[in-house]
């Protein structure tokens, strides 16, 4: 039985093949668990300024006091230095590792060294394992290797399967982990962490049980959540159509980023929509672990094989919003069915969906402009809307044939800077871009935004909210402060941030309170911008610069919905960042970080 | 007596909230003491299957039961007595479709009680009490 507050911190050393356990409660005391105690982790147990790609890197997986107790507290936040962008790596996923690793009894788990030889890695518990990889290494598809190890290792529905692909095993700065199938540490390149160190797989499974220090109260406030997250209208926007109901959205807005953000709106749009996959393709939804809205949604595509009649291939293939802009808006995709194929081939690999469609429309924009040539290409030609192209692309980004897939292959501003076209590469600090031309919060956010998700301070929410009344500078940095520190408390919990209507303050004082944890709402709140402040000192520890961020010109020459973005008010946005940043961490432009 | 039944496996998600709510039965979270068992059938994909204890007249899991720490109750099904349980695990091994779960902490098995308090959690009626 675990304690209500978690405690137990896991340490694989993977060159030394061993493990072990150390009681951190004084860690999880102070910041919760999940974002809070994962930015600890790693400044303890990063070396300064280390290669991302190199055995001294470590990987940080941390849940938090809420995951196996209440519901849509679904997450594990994994933390590394990112080999994509150079600095902090944060990136979150679902499907089962939180309670699964929760209820193996670990509030966090760290990965340290590197193995000589291919390994996964099983939890069981409190037994670990290092198993033999190399008859799985190389294998072609990741959804093979789920499948394998589904066999192989103990643990059926109360088990995450973490694991990398092809991608992962070259180093591809935005590999990606893919979890149960359809779930991803999707961002800033853990799947190229993991390669580097030749961890091919993470087992994780746990059915132990939480106490609680007040029963009834905890029924209480757990029936009372329950309901609400089931009565409310994100249960049915997510469950219904999910996050691609995004789609028609943003192009009526004029904010659906299209064919390399020279549009902001596609004709196509309808037919990519949410509305249309769910009404043509969708077979199935399923949920992460603990959350009843069930908002990951499958499609199936059925293709026949050509050279046998009525011989049919069928895949289910997850879709959200951000890989149907990526691989769909953003190359001009006519139809779903071609989308879907190529977030399938994508998922295979173990590519980030995201950052490969924003390479890809860069480097199809490089090709008509003359920058790049079909045979630095090797003779695939990028146009729009050609989706046979697009997926001879990717495996070439993969197999890397030519010195410009081996530049795509880190990225659209890595290719850009060596090859020209860096106006139109859509990259913020050397991450690409999420799916909103929504306005001036949104690339606020993408720039500034701790750990370079859109979801940090959700400047498209912002943006949509104040069309027609654009904030002024001070007042837009200021409500995106807020919002992200308040965010640094539901990603310690660890809850999922579609629930965070459900989980507001009140709410979560009064549901820490059964665990035996007395935070007011002014406490949480303080905790929130401690966290922020404490990830913005790694972040300038590891040599970030807030003042030498920049923003690709691109944005400024498509008009969003609050008109055309001007230079000089990005540049103030930048400019009260700048100070916000440096107030808050407390270090000057010189800064503490150059030790 | 009442007695849980599935209504359609097909519209399970996989949320596992049933699980956490047979645990929960007892005031604490995670997982360990739920009657219920909900696992993809070789992926998520193919769906779920969702295990529950079907209320047999005749149940083979109380017929193995050395110590007759399981009684036939009423209605289908057997009850518990923890205090004559050995913790043999024969109950476990007779039930073909798997429905005795394992309490790895107390190491005695998990009877489920048919008490229908998983059903409130279950929004996609996958689960009902059959009275």
């Amino acid at each position: 039985m675990s304690e209500p507050i978690p405690r137990k911190v896991l340490y694989i050393d993977l060159s030394s093949k061993r493990y072990w356990v150390e009681d951190r409660l004084d860690l999880f005391e102070e910041y919760l668990g999940g974002t809070g105690v994962a930015t600890k982790l790693l400044e303890e147990e990063l070396p300064r300024n280390v290669d991302p790609l190199g055995p001294e890197n470590v990987i940080v997986f941390a849940v938090g006091p809420f995951n196996a107790l209440y519901p849509t507290a679904s997450k594990t936040v994994a933390m590394f230095k990112s080999p994509h962008t150079g600095n902090l790596g944060e990136s979150h996923a679902g499907g089962r590792s939180a309670v699964a690793i929760r209820l193996a009894g670990y509030g966090a788990i760290v990965i340290k060294g590197a193995s000589d030889l291919p390994v996964w890695v099983s939890v069981h518990g409190d037994k670990v394992y290092f198993r033999d990889a190399r008859a799985i290494w190389g294998m072609t598809s990741s959804h093979t290797v789920g499948r394998i190890l589904r066999e192989v290792e103990p643990g059926s529905g109360v088990r995450t399967i973490m694991r990398i692909g092809r991608a992962g095993e070259r180093m591809i700065s935005y590999a990606n982990v893919i979890t149960e199938t359809y779930r991803h540490f999707g961002r800033l390149g853990l799947g190229a962490v993991f390669g580097s160190k030749k961890l091919k797989a993470l087992v994780v499974s746990g059915k132990g049980s939480v106490r609680v220090v007040d029963r009834k109260a905890y029924r209480e406030v757990y029936d009372k959540i329950f309901k609400l997250i089931v009565d409310s209208p994100l249960m049915k926007k997510y469950h219904e159509i999910g996050t691609p109901i995004n789609v028609r959205v943003l192009n009526a807005l004029g904010a659906l980023p299209s064919l390399n953000l020279q549009k902001a709106s596609i004709d196509s749009a309808d037919a990519i929509s949410g509305e249309y996959i769910a009404t043509n393709y969708l077979g199935r939804r399923v949920s992460c672990a603990h959350c009843p809205v069930a908002c990951i949604h499958l499609a199936v595509v059925r293709e026949p094989y050509e050279e046998e009649p009525y011989f049919y291939k069928t895949t289910f293939i997850g879709y959200d919003y951000e890989p149907i802009y990526a691989l769909g808006s953003m190359l001009g995709a006519g139809e779903a069915r071609d989308v879907l194929r190529l977030i399938d081939l994508v998922d295979s690999y173990g590519l980030d969906a995201m950052t490969t469609g924003v390479v890809l429309a860069w480097a199809t924009e490089a090709l008509s402009r003359g920058i790049i040539s079909e045979k630095d290409l090797a003779g695939v030609k990028l146009r729009w809307g050609d989706y046979n192209a697009y997926m001879k692309a990717v495996q070439y980004i993969v197999e890397q044939p030519t010195e410009l897939y081996r530049d795509l292959a880190r990225g659209a501003l890595y290719a850009a800077r060596k090859w020209g076209g860096e106006d139109f590469a859509l990259s913020f600090g050397g991450n690409e871009m999420a799916g909103y031309h929504t306005g001036p919060a949104a690339y606020a956010n993408f720039a500034f935004g701790a750990r370079h998700s859109h979801l940090d301070s959700a400047g498209y929410d912002l943006d949509q909210e104040t069309i027609g009344r654009t904030p002024e500078p001070g007042e837009l940095v200021r409500r995106l402060y807020e919002e992200e520190s308040w965010r640094q408390v539901l990603t310690s919990l660890v809850v999922c941030l579609f629930a965070r209507k459900v989980y507001k303050p009140e709410v979560v004082s009064e549901a820490l309170k059964p665990l035996g944890i007395e935070m007011s709402v002014d406490d949480l709140y303080s905790l929130g911008r401690k966290i922020y402040r404490e990830k913005y000192r790694l972040k300038l520890r590891e040599g970030f610069r807030p003042e030498d961020v920049s923003f690709p010109r691109r944005i400024f020459e498509t008009p969003t919905p609050h008109g055309l973005l001007s230079p000089e008010y990005m540049e103030k946005v930048k400019l009260e960042y700048v100070r916000l940043i440096r107030e808050v961490t407390g270090e000057g432009a010189s800064g503490h970080h150059d030790g | 007596m009442p007695r849980l039944v599935i209504v359609d496996v097909d519209k399970c998600v996989g949320c596992m909230s049933c699980m956490f709510a047979c645990s929960r039965r007892f005031g604490e979270g995670g997982l360990a003491k739920s009657a219920i068992h909900v696992s993809s059938i070789g992926g998520v994909e193919r769906g779920f299957k969702v295990v529950v204890c079907r209320a047999c007249e005749n149940p083979p899991c109380a017929a193995v039961c050395p110590t007759n720490a399981l009684v036939r109750r009423e209605g289908g099904g057997v009850v518990l007595n923890p205090s004559k349980c050995v913790g043999c695990g024969n109950c476990a091994r007779a039930c073909p479709i798997g429905a005795v779960q394992w309490d790895y902490e107390s190491m005695k098995p998990i009877i489920c009680v048919h008490c229908g308090y998983c059903v409130n959690y279950c929004p996609y009626g996958v689960l009902s009490l059959s009275r």
